[in-house]
């Protein structure tokens, strides 16, 4: 009995003495995880997600104090990602931080625009160009569609439009076999 | 000399039915003219050309309307000459039924070409040559349209071994290639020679497919009547895609292109024989890409070549050929590769190199597509030594990274493996949708990644900005103290000596001198004045002390 | 020398831990669904798996055995390789951030794998010497890793499968787990050489 005992509290001493030692002796800072987190979601920096950006929420994600299904511009495809990322069940969009929608723009309507400068301050990735008094306007091809500009203008003035399809961004459909009438066949 | 050359063989390909009899019994003939053109300003590979003209501007032919954006770009250029109607959204020659920005010109009839210089290249830096080529539209005529100028680039050895002219022609029904060789072999050569130059290649092999012996004779005459002997002609086996630059090149130089490299890194570079023609168009007669040859094939009563100003109407184009009354639909290029035309009031455009009438006798609808049963045919048959069936199964089921570790970007979207397959699955289809969405994630993850670098580079400004303001609010309320100890120090020192008080007063005389001047100093641009000018600047002054006036309450207040 | 071959056959193919002794059976259904993480746990596994039966021969051997204290073994085993999984975790994370990316959360789960437990168990029971109980380890964690690849690579093709409503996921897991288990049967037959 007494045999027993001793052996594995020497055991234990020693496995956690050498554990112990490794703990201190290969310590490594900062986390891998989020940088990979953060590869994966959009960056529109919108905080539809509840945290102040992109890099925020993905700290969060990889603490495991935010679910993965939070990022509607993500959409379904992302939280797929971070799912196989992270090993976690797909969960679907969390209907609390928004739906997904079509990728679209800011747009000033420049006749209304009283040029309070209120939109630059709002924007996370400096799309909007223009000074005080001045009118603004939006950098289309930086613009990242968060609506972040669209709370604190006092006017009104700014809209999403969707960006229109064009020859250019223009994608094969996936190829859908077309059921055709037994009659229409035999013709 | 052909006979005694070794050839080399791709792997894979199929031997459909050629139907190239039909246009090749009549020469080319000029398209009739049409009476209104439509150009495209985006006709190559590579970023939209900026318009130059504007609505009503009378355009010369040959005048360029769309300049080149950036280098991999290519200009565009007025068919004829006439009336600029516009510049608007019209539907394109592409799939999607979508519309882009075009030029429309009302041809005036009098075909009247702007001012041609020939480009005397030898004298030219290649640089200068290179942008003269872009400037006068030159693309690849094969059907890719990527612009030659970025094409006629020696490499990295700064000289080439061979240069490929790519007149094989595999797919059915096309023929303009073979028409263009028959009858303008000549120039065609002297392209290829300047081509040749250009690149410093030691060798011009010219691949033709050997069920075009009128050509291959026309071309071998030619190339005798050059009396240069690094130009040979090469008759190729007719096999489907023998004319893919990379089955060419494998065919005439045993060289295989392994994945991500560029033919050049060999030593080679492929050319289609339009793109040759076109080339010496432009540097030997001045005259920029305006026009092209066409085949008119399909459910036609007569099918024949075309000389086709780019921005006929299609519909136009195969008027003359009179298409047969159960023609349902227009498709741009071959049967294998074509792309289905969302109506027949298209443009023609650099990358038509046949239009295609079609029908449901001539075409039958596919019947419908069955499972894959893995068979592996479509591994047979393709000619990029690709598993069609893998990357089927992978994009089918948008596993798109699956997709591209079996290289479906290798994929030259032939169509032997659809062809070949006894499901009938629309393989290329699959191909084309996963190709789609996989550049479209590319540029989402750019745009992801420079959002992320700017709201990176927001936060830090934000940060300097606080430290700055911070820094200035200590240094003013450090600026404060110190005043506020000073004053409290002069109150406690005795009264001003005499001395001080002699500095104040010159100081005090000074500012009184400076105040009487500017009084009396009246601005410069006031000196001469006619009376009426002198009134009115009196009104707005009066004006102007009045608001003065009234606003002085509100000043006082706010003070 | 064959006797050694024998035994690292015998545990890849033959006696495959997951098809044949049924071991292991979480982490080979938890992280067969890509094959770049069924190479990591395959790698991880293959490391502490020979680790453990070096170290339970010498605890087995020079510790328990002397002392009359077997009825310890299946405590102490467990002990030493949770030990040894998280200092494997730590010594790799400092020295190859690399392959412990692609480790990863895979080495934690080491621990919980009752093959990883079963092998020391069966060297005690098959009374394996020092170097035979290496072999049979590695040989062991090479099978885990082998039914690991194989099934990783079924489970891609068949996440793009039409696999019917009702059978998909985890069932036709492990229908095909099933399937795979009757194929390594066939390796039972393999007694030309006995």
């Amino acid at each position: 009995m007494f045999d027993a005992l001793f052996v594995m509290a020497l055991g234990a001493i020693v496995l956690g003495a050498a554990l112990g030692y490794a703990a201190v002796r290969f310590r490594v800072e900062g986390d891998p995880l989020v940088e990979k987190i953060d590869a994966i979601l959009p960056q529109t920096q919108c905080g539809q997600c509840g945290f102040p950006g992109c890099k925020p929420y993905a700290q969060a994600v990889a603490k495991g104090e935010a679910e993965i299904n939070q990022c509607p511009p993500g959409g379904e495809e992302g939280i797929h990602k971070l799912a196989d990322l992270l090993g976690r069940e797909f969960k679907p969009l969390s209907a609390e931080h928004g739906i997904e929608k079509p990728k679209a723009v800011a747009l000033i309507d420049e006749q209304t625009c009283i040029g309070c400068t209120l939109c630059i301050q709002a924007c996370p990735v400096d799309a909007i160009v223009g000074a005080a008094k001045q009118m603004h306007t939006v950098i289309a091809g930086q613009c990242t569609g968060c609506e972040l500009c669209l709370p604190p203008c006092p006017v009104n003035c700014i809209s999403m439009e969707p960006i229109p399809e064009s020859v250019e961004n223009w994608k094969w459909k996936y190829p859908v076999i077309k059921l055709v009438a037994a009659q229409e066949v035999a013709r | 000399m052909s006979a005694l050359r070794q050839l080399f063989r791709f792997n894979g390909g199929v031997k459909p039915a050629y139907h190239k009899e039909a246009s090749t019994t009549l020469p080319i003939a000029v398209a009739p003219a049409p009476t209104r053109l439509v150009i495209p300003l985006h006709q190559s590979i590579g970023g939209p050309p900026r318009p130059l003209v504007t609505t009503g501007d009378r355009v010369l032919k040959g005048q360029r309307i769309g300049g080149a954006d950036g280098n991999v770009s290519s200009a565009v250029h007025a068919s004829t000459s006439g009336t600029v109607l516009g510049v608007e959204m019209r539907l394109m020659p592409h799939t999607s039924g979508l519309s882009a920005l075009c030029v429309v010109i009302e041809p005036d009839g009098r075909d009247e070409w702007m001012e041609r210089q020939p480009f005397d290249f030898h004298a030219a830096t290649p640089t200068a040559t290179r942008d003269y080529l872009r400037d006068a539209g030159v693309v690849g005529l094969g059907g890719a349209v990527f612009p030659s100028h970025l094409k006629l680039n020696a490499g990295k050895q700064g000289k080439l071994d061979t240069l490929v002219l790519n007149g094989a022609e595999c797919e059915p029904f096309i023929t303009c290639d073979d028409a263009l060789m028959r009858e303008r072999a000549d120039a065609l050569l002297k392209g290829a020679a300047i081509m040749r130059d250009m690149l410093a290649a030691t060798r011009v092999l010219v691949g033709i497919e050997d069920n075009k012996p009128e050509a291959i004779a026309a071309m071998e005459a030619a190339a005798a009547r050059t009396g240069d002997d690094s130009i040979q002609v090469v008759a190729v086996p007719t096999r489907y895609p023998a004319g893919g630059a990379k089955q060419l090149i494998r065919v005439l130089t045993g060289i295989e292109v392994p994945h991500g490299e560029r033919s050049t890194d060999h030593g080679v570079q492929c050319f289609n024989v339009g793109t040759a023609h076109a080339i010496y168009e432009a540097i030997a007669l001045g005259q920029p890409l305006i026009s092209r040859i066409i085949t008119v094939a399909g459910n036609v009563g007569q099918a024949r070549n075309y000389e086709v100003l780019f921005g006929t109407s299609m519909r136009d184009l195969i008027a003359p050929c009179a298409p047969l009354p159960d023609t349902d639909r227009i498709i741009m290029g071959g049967p294998m590769m074509g792309f289905l035309m969302p109506g027949d009031d298209v443009p023609v455009v650099k990358a038509t190199n046949c239009v295609l009438v079609g029908s449901r006798a001539l075409f039958p609808p596919p019947p419908p597509e069955m499972p894959c049963i893995r068979c592996g045919e479509c591994a047979k048959a393709c000619p990029a030594d690709l598993q069609p069936f893998e990357m089927y199964w992978f994009s089918r089921a948008r596993m798109f990274g699956k997709a591209q570790e079996y290289h479906l970007f290798d994929c030259i979207e032939c169509g032997c493996c659809a062809y070949v397959c006894p499901s009938r699955i629309p393989l290329v289809d699959y191909y084309r949708f996963a190709k789609s969405e996989i550049w479209a994630r590319e540029v989402d993850k750019e745009a992801a990644d420079q959002a992320r670098e700017r709201y990176e580079f927001r936060l830090l400004r934000e940060e300097r900005e606080k430290q700055e303001k911070a820094a200035k609010l200590a240094a003013k309320t450090a600026a404060g103290r110190e005043k506020a100890a000073a004053a409290l120090a002069e109150a406690e020192k005795p009264a001003r000596t005499p001395e001080e008080e002699a500095k104040h007063a010159l100081i005090a005389a000074a500012l009184e001198r400076a105040k009487a001047q500017k009084a009396q100093v009246q601005p410069e641009n006031t000196g001469d004045l006619s009376p009426e000018q002198q009134a009115e600047i009196a009104a707005i002054e009066a004006r102007r002390a009045e608001i003065r006036e009234q606003a002085k309450p509100h000043l006082r207040q706010d003070d | 020398m064959t006797s050694y071959l024998f035994i690292i056959l015998g545990a890849v193919l033959v006696n495959n831990v997951v098809f044949t002794r049924i071991l292991g059976l979480c982490p080979f259904m938890g992280v067969s669904k890509k094959l770049e993480t069924a190479l990591g746990m395959g790698a991880a596994t293959t490391f502490v798996l020979t680790m453990a039966c070096g170290a339970s021969f010498i605890i087995d051997r020079w510790l328990l055995m002397p002392n009359q204290l077997e009825y310890l073994r299946t405590l102490s085993f467990i002990v030493t390789i949770a030990a040894i999984v998280q200092l494997t975790e730590l010594v790799i994370q400092k020295t190859s951030p690399v392959l412990h990316q692609v480790l990863g959360i895979y080495l934690p789960l080491i621990t919980t794998n009752c093959a990883v437990l079963g092998v020391p168990l069966l060297n005690v029971s098959l009374r394996h010497n020092f170097l035979e109980s290496l072999l049979f380890g590695f040989g062991s964690a090479l099978g885990f890793t082998l039914a690991l690849i194989l099934f990783a690579g079924i489970r891609e093709r068949m996440e793009a499968a039409d696999v019917p409503t009702h059978f998909r996921g985890t069932a036709i897991a492990m229908i095909t787990a099933g399937l795979m288990s009757l194929a390594f049967m066939g390796f039972a037959g393999l007694d030309k050489f006995r």
